[in-house]
């Protein structure tokens, strides 16, 4: 059993001058992240990643899938038992500056967790546990404490948020594109300080759109596309021998710093291959490019969360029907039988419309989106 | 929509716009030049900044130092008046409808009382009026206003409900069905009742800054580590808005004047104490226009138009002060 | 001689006093040369594109010359801009794709551009169709809000508007940082398009993204704390660079193929020094792994090989005194921690855990 299962996780906002539309954001998403791994979810704007962040750290809910953290369905829970969550469960965003309140010291993010998770501790205790935290993320206590925010480098204000997490047991950090608003000479910094905590156990969601970046850190990789995954496995696979077109694409698109671009042969710009501005790209089925014979499915692999929850039967509740989960809808009810607009499409509808493409297993750990 | 987040460059505050920017840093030069200074000023930090630069933008602004000096000018007169008025204000002290002279500085009205007494007494009471019902309309106003902003869903939806159907209950027509069975009122009634009919306004402004101020990483952040909600509205959301809120209270302070001389004129105010409006009332009562007593119903209207008048300048100076953006400097 | 910036120094003023960003600053670019401006945030790379377009209500012309095509370009002073402005020098800034009025079309708006440079749109209206269609937006972009259009379009509808008049000089500022990595190359690729048809004469790409630059441009400025550090052409800054923070900077970006496990990223401890204070002599020497005792001293911006520049007394003394070797910053930080100003000798200190960078003892502030 993965520390973290994402389920068939699905979003649909309302868009539309009205809020009649429904655009969904993300398509039955699944993946695992385990103890002490880094998985990089790589996706350009517009691909879901964030709201993928959020929904793992339940600052807003799906429409449909399940979070299920050692077992547990995140979504049931209540204020209290996400208080626990939160205790395994951190998260650290893209601007370091606005994680911060402006009006107070930048200590008060760890003084915030300290008077929830802490309360009774003493107030030597206290400091001897800053101290190791700051420590482990090679901070001096002299140059961070007592300071606002606007007085720290952004590398630092992201050391300390990195640190907060540490003062909790945390055993998964989701980061969101923490190093993007970073100067080139402190993000390394922060990056390799990831991968040193990696090691001590700590699994991390690292969320970027930068693909060197992915390459660097991570273990294991998920590309996403317009909320729907269309390669994912074992990061040197993926990047070494990338199978889906968009893929491809990406990693022809990266400006390397020794070579100059490839041209991509088919005479047609980059970006328009990618982003669908003319919408016959990239719409026919890809299944001639992937070699199907003795690949597996992906839902039907040991792999995939499904199938290795039902295997265990750890207490985790049955094997689901694949659909939405009332549990997870705001405002209780079955959510996806409201219609948002007289005649609109509701949210069951759109996600019926516009369904996962088969993952198929390309070779071992290493997973190409067929059809899509 | 957008599915990745926007964020706001500066904090300013003072927007009522939602996010517009793109994942911006907080802007250009300061940002730069700022994050390398090691030494900070004793007032500390960004509070304490903003105190300073407040100050120091609020002295150059012509608009809010000769509002805020007007102002000031008849508050005292308000808190002092009644000590330095020469007469009792309800007493017949003289001869009907006399001139301003020596005696009388703004001469007597149509039963003898002076004129200018009844200013001082009716000033304070104005004041009275304005300050109660600006603070019952923020205190609804904020509480339901940061209850939907924050939580927004179904909450929201239903305060927005109970905030429209206030907002059209015609305030005048249910003060006079009201004052025809309570045949004596106070300063309080109207102050009451002057917030009671005007909190939607604060309500709908402080909700749309919640609304913005909520989507903010900080926010999430507390969330993160499991603040309630009630903390984090008072703790995190609303002392980034604090310039906003006193920009709103005051704005509330001057039309809650406005208001109440408005309802005091028409008959509808307190009936056992002078305010400026209940002057004007009197005046037009006994004939002042025609028999031409321009010093009993001139002098309170010219005092309530320059004392609101003076608010809103100040406010607009204020808002000068608080955005950047509309500086001249 | 294209353009040509003699001592430049452009100040901010601020609360707390004046912050020189850029702080005598010399270089020329040729007709169609492509040259990037690189370097951290902070540094004045913006300042210094911004000043030679447009001076915003708190920049300040303190000192220097800019002359563009043999003209003196008047930048201390607005209005006199106003007709060089899109039409000798035009850019496009930072966060262009937010730029556009989103309650007018983009065709009304390049109209009013466009007259507001004396110049009816029904004249250039077929050179613009053209050039859309040439950087592959559909037709009838010109009758589109700009929220009906994605991030990357609307970058490329401002770029063609920016460049529509043929400026002698197009800056552009940060064009590729908010965009997706298939977006970025196609942007790249159109900026050098536009030098080869003849659309703009010259360029100056500011950017903190040295791979990108490795693309497109022929030349390349590394700026560090308003001073300029190195300049050469493209290939020599990436493969052959000398002045230590280049190395250094070139030396922290990760590449698609190299992961932790085989080579750990070296960053560069420290921060840059405030500009409102800033240190005398070389501006580097704080973070710098050669940092000696002449660093106190400014180092001049000299040619120290054909084309190539540089400010900085090791490279100097060690070119003058004969040596070939090419300085290695990197492994040097690798080898010993920078200490704060003065001269540290010998590598005799363990290599730092390549995880993280040794912190320094006392003094220096962390990253």
């Amino acid at each position: 059993m993965s520390m973290l299962e994402v389920r068939e996780v699905s979003k649909v906002y309302k868009t539309g001058t009205f809020g009649g539309d429904l655009l969904p954001a993300l398509r039955h998403v699944s993946f695992d992240i385990d103890q002490g791994q880094v998985v990089s979810l790589i996706g350009q704007s517009g691909s879901g990643k964030s709201t993928l962040g959020k929904i793992i750290l339940r600052l807003t809910s799906p429409s449909a899938g399940a979070v299920v953290f050692e077992g547990k369905d995140v979504g049931t829970w209540s204020k209290s038992q996400l208080r626990d969550y939160y205790r395994h469960v951190q998260g650290v965003f893209q601007d370091p500056f606005s994680s911060y309140n402006p009006l107070y010291k930048a200590d008060r993010v760890l003084e915030m967790v300290r008077s929830v998770y802490f309360p009774d501790v003493r107030a030597r205790e206290w400091e001897s546990k800053l101290r190791s935290a700051l420590e482990a993320v090679s901070l001096n206590p002299a140059d961070v404490l007592n300071k606002f925010p606007h007085q720290l480098s952004g590398g630092q204000q992201q050391r300390l948020l990195i640190a907060r997490a540490l003062l909790l047991e945390v055993r998964l950090l989701i980061a969101d594109e923490i190093i993007s608003m970073l100067d080139a000479s402190t993000r390394v910094d922060v990056l390799n300080l990831l991968v040193d905590l990696k090691r001590k156990g700590l699994g991390v969601l690292f969320i970027t759109h930068d693909l060197s970046l992915g390459n660097y850190i991570s273990d294991r990789t998920v590309i996403l596309r317009k909320g729907v995954i269309v390669e994912m496995g074992d990061t040197r696979k993926v990047f070494g021998n990338a199978q889906h077109p968009y893929t491809k694409s990406l990693l022809t698109a990266v400006p390397h710093l020794h070579q100059k671009w490839q041209s991509n042969g088919s005479g047609a710009r980059a970006h328009s291959v990618v982003e669908g501005e003319r919408p016959t790209d990239l719409e026919g089925p890809v299944g001639g490019s992937v070699a199907l014979g003795e690949s597996r499915r992906y839902s039907k692999s040991p792999l995939h969360p499904q199938n290795a929850a039902a295997s265990e039967a750890s207490g985790a509740q049955g094997p689901r029907a694949g659909g939405a989960r009332p549990s997870l809808m705001e405002g209780g009810g079955p959510r996806w039988n409201r219609r948002f607009s007289p005649g609109g499409r509701t949210v069951a509808e759109v996600l019926a419309a516009a369904p996962a493409p088969e993952l198929v297993e390309y070779e071992p750990d290493h997973f190409v989106a067929v059809g899509y | 929509m957008s599915i990745a987040q926007d964020r706001p460059g500066e904090q300013a505050t003072g927007q009522t716009t939602a996010t517009t920017g793109t994942g911006a840093t907080r802007g250009g030069p300061y940002q730069a030049v700022s994050a390398g200074t090691g030494t900070e000023q004793a007032a500390g930090g960004l509070a304490g900044r903003r105190r300073w630069e407040f100050l120091y933008f609020a002295v150059r602004n012509k608009k809010l130092m000769v509002a805020t000096a007007i102002e000031f000018l008849f508050v005292v007169l308000a808190i002092f008046g009644p000590l330095i008025a020469p007469y009792d204000p309800n007493k017949f002290v003289a001869a009907a409808n006399l001139h301003p002279s020596l005696h009388h500085l703004m001469g007597t009205t149509y039963f003898g009382q002076d004129v200018a007494s009844q200013l001082l007494y009716g000033l304070r009471d104005s004041y009275l009026v304005g300050f109660l019902g600006a603070l019952f309309a923020s205190l609804v106003g904020m509480t339901i206003g940061f209850t939907a902003g924050y939580r927004g869903g179904l909450l929201d939806e239903a305060l927005q409900l109970v905030t429209n159907i206030v907002v059209m209950i015609p305030s005048l027509v249910l003060l006079i069905v009201i004052a025809s069975y309570l045949k004596t009122r106070g300063v309080l009634f109207e102050g009451v009742f002057i917030g009671v009919t005007t909190w939607p306004w604060v309500a709908r402004a402080v909700r749309a800054q919640t609304f913005t101020l909520r989507e903010r990483d900080f926010v999430d952040l507390a969330r993160l580590s499991g603040k309630r909600a009630t903390s984090i509205v008072v703790k995190d959301i609303a002392p980034n808005m604090a310039s906003y809120l006193f920009l709103v209270l005051i704005l509330l302070f001057g039309s809650s004047i406005l208001l109440a001389a408005n309802f005091d004129f028409l008959g509808l105010g307190p009936t056992n104490t002078i305010s400026l409006g209940t002057m004007m009332n009197q005046a037009m009562l006994w004939s002042a226009l025609n028999l031409r007593v321009w010093w009993w119903f001139i002098p309170p209207g010219v005092v309530i138009t320059i004392i609101v008048a003076a608010l809103l300048v100040a406010n607009v100076g204020l808002d000068e002060i608080f955005n950047p953006k509309l500086r001249e400097t | 001689m294209s353009l040509r910036v003699e001592n430049l120094k452009v100040a901010y003023r601020t609360l707390r006093g004046d912050v020189t960003a850029v702080d005598g600053v010399s270089f020329s670019i040729q007709d169609g040369e492509i040259m990037g401006l690189a370097g951290e945030s902070g540094c004045g790379k913006s300042t210094l594109g911004n000043s030679l377009v447009y001076m915003e209500g708190r920049m300040k012309h303190l000192d220097g010359t800019v002359e563009l095509d043999g003209q003196r370009l008047p930048i201390s002073d607005n209005r006199a801009m106003d007709q060089y402005r899109m039409r000798q020098v035009s850019i496009i800034p930072q966060f262009a794709m937010s730029a556009l009025n989103p309650t007018r079309k983009i065709g009304r708006m390049a109209a009013d551009l466009l007259r507001s440079r004396g110049v009816a749109y029904k004249d250039i209206e077929e050179e613009f169709r053209r050039r859309i269609a040439l950087v592959d937006l559909p037709e009838d972009v010109t009758e589109r809000y700009p929220f009906e259009l994605s991030g990357g379009m609307r970058q490329r509808a401002t770029m063609v508007i920016s460049t529509l008049l043929d400026p002698s000089l197009l800056i552009g500022d940060e064009v590729t940082s908010a965009l997706d990595v298939s977006t970025q190359r196609a942007v790249g690729e159109m900026l050098t398009e536009f030098r080869d048809r003849g659309f703009v004469k010259s360029m100056i790409v500011i950017t903190h993204d040295l791979s990108i630059l490795a693309q497109i441009a022929d030349s390349i400025l590394v700026m560090y704390a308003g001073k300029l550090a190195e300049k050469a052409d493209a290939d020599t800054i990436v493969n052959k660079s000398l002045h230590p923070y280049t190395q250094l900077l070139l030396a922290s970006l990760p590449e698609v193929g190299l992961r932790y496990d085989d080579a750990p990223l070296v960053g560069i401890a420290g921060r840059p020094p405030s500009l409102f204070n800033p240190p005398a002599g070389c501006r580097f020497r704080e973070r710098c792994p050669f940092a000696m005792q002449q660093c106190t001293q400014e180092p001049p911006f000299v040619e120290v090989r054909p084309g190539h520049h540089v400010a900085c007394w090791k490279v100097h003394d060690d070119l003058a005194s004969g040596q070939e070797r090419v300085l290695d910053a990197a492994s040097a930080a690798l080898a010993r921690p920078p200490a704060a100003g003065g001269s540290a000798t010998g590598g005799a200190a363990a290599p730092a855990a390549p995880a993280t960078t040794v912190s320094p003892p006392g003094g220096a502030a962390q990253p």
